[in-house]
């Protein structure tokens, strides 16, 4: 995956509530077998009419917000299914960092494999740095200096698990790592485990 | 200090913590489905990986397949290559399979604790937010994406954040046609669809105790709705009598040895949760969604909410949006709701108990004649037991259409869903925009409201229809 160091751009405010990955990428889609060029379907439903006429007025087809690479939403943004595609919709529309007072947290973890940077702040603080979306204001976020600026200014900072902080930063390949890094902490766990809880071995040689 | 039952269960699967408080879990079990792992078995062989433990794994066709005339190939091309790519997946992986037509083919969520594949303690994994069913058996168990599929297939493991833990006590009396539908409705009304956000949320209390394991899967199946990715309930006596027999549950002596241990999973009496509250069931009346989210839920006794009750500007913009898109007015009575379609199914309510519920409502009755109905059984063996048990007959007098088991009208991506403007009463989790069909409109309840519905043609108090009182 790509790694994730700073991005500049404008924001698109959606400031609605409980927006779901249905909305984000209908079903319908997941009949696809790809991971890539998805950006296409993202929030298709809204952004198209049935005979596939675009509908007038969705944030991220109104310029000068169709180049936002920084989404700013209401709480509880990826609830609903685990559909990855949710992830891979908006990055492959370029999409890099949502912010949000919540998200659903299986879309967290989906994100942060795919260094799209989800950030969680206080709802006064969103619906702030919303409004300064819809006046056009530059969005800069630094992960290694951990801040996010609107229009020069720091308005939070990014509170990031380390882990998943320096995940991101280096864009690394989390099987890779797990292997290198802990094969033999997996095994040995794997043998304590058997001996514990021979039942869930039985099907295994 | 005591803990509770997911401290232990995540104690007890620790492989590594880490400073910044997560920590690298073993992961016991993982559930495939046709949807969410096609890319994750490019990614495995991308690199060359195999799959670490095959005999771990369980896979199953579901969400895309057909629920009408099984002896035809998927009619959707792209619906038949995807359940094709998964049969070629497993076989190259050599991971255990049900295919579509063997007889134990279902939905994940209820085939999973039907083959005995699900058990306390554990930890179970899937690429599906409604993995939080599994819970119910006192095993955490949690939704993941593609990627995640792929993590835990090549290594057995995964990395997580520990959670928050919530407790929700239901007290009270469960009357009759009052379903856990109807409490997991009430429930996220009152907390809201992400309220339960950041918490795993254990289920206690004298009415859980006696509620069945179905019941106790369609409680820990709609946390998610609540925004929390686990759902958990204690594993008492009726756990194991669910599970003694279940082919791939542990047997005879074994099974005596993994019981001594599954008694010990229990939250301690002095167990902390982060947060607690109380629901008295004996006020929950039978309760319908109005909107596009699971807490936009209300007794069916209720009007239709107006959005100047709200004060919060975007809350008000997203009520006015959700009653819009349901072509609804404020103040209309939910009773006078008229709807084209019935669907009785999903991993929330397409097992036996489920099945009896709404078949003793519709028995000797009709489905009104401007209604399409289907009954869609969770597994092909649940298909099997309701047709021993004549349940099927009632559904086919009373109009129903009888299916083959699969997601089918929970999610709008196989042959059956919702024309744009229809309206359903369905007994599935889910009544986002366009869930069940471009521009469907989806109104939530247990499978005895459904029922209802399906007879009088309306959103319909099934207490009324039943001649009790509502
Ligand atoms: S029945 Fe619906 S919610 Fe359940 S697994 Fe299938 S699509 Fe998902």
């Amino acid at each position: 995956m790509t790694g994730f160091t700073t991005t500049e751009s404008l924001a698109a405010y959606m400031p609605e509530q409980n927006i779901d990955t249905d909305a984000i990428y209908p079903a319908r889609y997941l009949l696809l077998m790809e991971r890539e060029g998805l950006g296409p379907y993202l929030f298709h439903d809204r952004r198209f009419h049935g005979d596939g006429t675009p509908k007038e007025g969705f944030i991220l087809d109104l310029e000068p917000f169709s180049k936002a690479q920084v989404l700013v939403a209401g709480a509880g943004f990826g609830c609903g299914s685990s559909r990855e595609q949710a992830v891979w919709a908006l990055t492959g529309f370029g999409v890099r960092c949502v912010i949000a007072p919540s998200f659903g947290e299986i879309f967290a973890g989906n994100a942060l494999k795919n260094g799209l940077l989800t950030i969680a702040l206080p709802e006064e603080v969103v619906a702030r740095i919303g409004a300064a979306a819809q006046r056009g204001a530059r969005f800069r976020i630094d992960l290694e200096e951990c801040i996010l600026c609107v229009d020069n200014e720091i308005v939070a900072t990014i509170d990031l698990p380390e882990g998943q902080r320096m995940a991101l930063l280096n864009g690394w390949d989390e099987t890779d790592v797990l292997l290198q890094e802990e094969g033999d902490a997996i095994s040995g766990f794997e043998t304590r485990h058997r001996m514990a809880q021979p039942w869930l071995f039985q099907g295994s040689t | 200090m005591g803990r509770t039952l997911y401290d232990k269960l995540w104690d007890s699967h620790v492989i590594r913590s880490y400073d910044d408080g997560s920590a690298l879990l073993y992961v016991d079990r993982h559930l495939l489905h046709e949807v969410s792992t096609p890319q994750s078995f490019i990614a495995i062989e991308k690199k060359g990986r195999s799959v670490r433990r095959p005999d771990a794994n369980l896979a199953v066709p579901d969400h895309v397949v057909s629920t009408t005339n099984r002896h035809l190939p998927i009619a959707d091309p792209l619906a038949r290559a995807q359940t094709q790519r998964l049969v070629e997946n497993v076989a190259r992986h050599k991971i255990p399979f049900i295919p579509l037509d063997d007889q134990r083919q279902g939905i994940v969520h209820v085939i999973g604790p039907e083959q005995g594949f699900t058990l306390p303690g554990i930890t179970l994994a899937c690429g599906d937010s409604h993995t939080s069913t599994h819970g119910a058996f006192g095993c955490l168990a949690f939704g993941i994406g593609a990627s995640e599929c792929g993590i835990v297939m090549a290594t057995q493991a995964i990395r997580q954040q520990r959670t928050k833990t919530m407790r929700v006590n239901l007290v009270g009396l469960q009357s009759p046609f009052i379903n856990a539908k109807d409490i997991a409705l009430a429930f996220i009304a009152r907390i809201g669809a992400n309220g339960a956000a950041g918490h795993a949320v254990e289920y206690a209390g004298p009415v859980v105790a006696k509620m069945s394991m179905a019941e106790r899967m369609t409680l820990c199946n709609m946390s998610i709705e609540a925004g929390a990715r686990v759902g958990l309930i204690a594993p008492d006596d009726q756990t194991f009598d669910y599970l003694r027999g279940r082919p791939m549950a542990p047997k005879g002596e074994m099974f005596e040895h993994a019981l001594t241990y599954w008694r010990t999973l229990p939250s301690d009496a002095d167990a902390q949760f982060h947060r607690e509250l109380t629901l008295d069931v004996s006020d929950v009346e039978p309760h319908v969604t109005w909107g596009t989210s699971p807490e936009d839920a209300a007794p069916i006794g209720a009007r239709v909410p107006s959005p100047e009750d709200l004060t919060e500007a975007t809350r008000r913009e997203r009520r006015r949006r959700a009653l819009a898109y349901m072509d609804l007015k404020p103040g209309d009575p939910l009773e006078a709701i008229a709807i084209d379609v019935v669907f009785i199914g999903s991993c929330t309510n397409s097992r036996i108990e489920d099945l009896r519920a709404a078949a003793a409502v519709v028995a000797g009755r009709h489905v009104a004649a401007h209604v399409k109905a289907i009954v869609v059984p969770g597994s092909g063996l649940v298909r099997e037991q309701a047709e021993r048990e004549g349940l099927a007959q009632t559904f086919l007098d009373a109009g129903f259409e009888w299916r083959e088991p699969g997601c089918s009208m929970c999610v709008g991506m196989n042959g059956d869903r919702l024309e744009p403007g229809q309206r359903c009463a369905s007994t599935s989790n889910r009544n986002f925009e366009g869930r069940q069909g471009v521009g469907g409109r989806t109104h939530l309840m247990s499978p005895a409201m459904a029922a209802a519905a399906a007879v009088t043609g309306r959103l319909t108090d099934v207490r009324k229809l039943m001649g009790g009182k509502p």
